[in-house]
């Protein structure tokens, strides 16, 4: 893959750490508008397996973007992502740490701290109905996410057993 | 998140439980995955940048090639039909996982208000008209903070 394709991964990723409040959930609209629509790297259905597989490992979901790299451009792409993806957010969060204290108890970091809530709740929402648009194709996979989305919803138990159940399930034909 | 509070808190002591939620709240409130952000404040804190990176690195390093094994895997057998039926239905369960976490969020009590028209705008801007991201948040996060200062008059 080309040297051109490579800065536009970090470029594209650099931003995206910087707007990432709450991590990969939220730019998941944004990902999928850079990947799929804007550049055509990838189906939205690729798109989504590689999600899924970045779920279903162990690791923040923020490592979705190495695969996305990996697919995109190889180990360099999956270098090349990875770090434009950390670093800002990073660097941020480092030299905000250091002067936060200071602020603690002042009226404005209430105001930030609520109220980037309700957008970040949007953001998460938007990214549940892309990625749903994304990974399902059929009546059947919809009834899967909506099922998965009623156990998580109201049990505990752990995704990945519902990832689990659900692979079977795609194994056997029902998806 | 559980098992970091565990282990910064209770078996290390590197954070008191107080000093634990308070870097939480600004590892939420900054842009990345909330859980590397915590490594960064703690490794900054006791042994600055060295520390930061040491953390960061400790947290990613084996997740990172966990990852590349299995996009390694995906490239290699990700066609094949059985392979790909195994897919459909963990990317369906993914995106209800999803799902359910933008659910549980909206049914917070902090949301629970006039701000929950911020979500539904954000909803339309990014969901439905696809926005670019950094333009809407551009707009609407200034909006919502400030719409959050004036109602706490």
């Amino acid at each position: 893959m080309s040297e051109e394709t490579l800065a536009q991964l970090a470029m594209d990723f650099s931003v995206l750490s910087l707007i990432a409040v709450g991590g990969a959930i939220t730019v998941l609209p944004e990902m999928h508008r850079s990947v799929v629509e804007v550049h055509g790297w990838m189906s939205g259905a690729q798109f989504a397996d590689l999600f899924a597989l970045a779920q279903a490992a162990p690791g923040p979901n923020i490592l979705v973007v190495s695969l996305i790299g990996w697919k995109v451009a190889g180990l360099a792409g999956a270098a090349v992502a990875t770090a434009a993806v950390c670093a800002p957010s990073c660097v941020l969060t480092f030299v905000v740490s250091r002067i936060w204290q200071r602020f603690r108890g002042a009226r404005w970091r209430r105001a930030v701290e609520d109220g980037l809530v309700p957008v970040t709740v949007g953001l998460m929402l938007a990214g549940g109905y892309l990625i749903t648009l994304s990974a399902d194709h059929s009546w059947r996979a919809f009834a899967t996410t909506a099922v998965t989305a009623a156990f998580v919803l109201t049990t505990r138990v752990h995704p990945l057993w519902l990832f689990g159940a659900a692979g079977l399930s795609g194994l056997a034909g029902w998806v | 998140m559980p098992f970091a509070r565990r282990m910064l808190v209770e078996e290390r002591h590197w954070l008191s439980a107080e000093e634990f939620t308070d870097v939480l709240s600004l590892c939420q409130l900054l842009p990345g995955p909330n859980i590397v952000n915590v490594a960064v404040c703690v490794g900054a804190r006791y042994h600055g940048v060295r520390g930061a990176a040491a953390a960061f690195a400790g947290l990613m390093a084996a997740p990172f090639f966990i990852m590349l094994a299995l996009g390694a895997l995906y490239t290699e057998y990700g066609h094949l039909p059985a392979v790909s039926a195994v897919f459909r239905g963990i990317s369906a369960a993914a995106a209800g996982l999803v799902v359910a976490m933008g659910l549980k969020m909206a049914a917070s009590r902090r949301l629970r208000s006039a701000m929950a028209l911020f979500a539904v705008m954000t909803f339309i801007g990014i969901a439905l008209m696809r926005l670019p991201l950094v333009v809407f948040l551009l707009g609407a996060a200034p909006l919502s903070v400030a719409a959050t200062l004036w109602r706490a008059k």
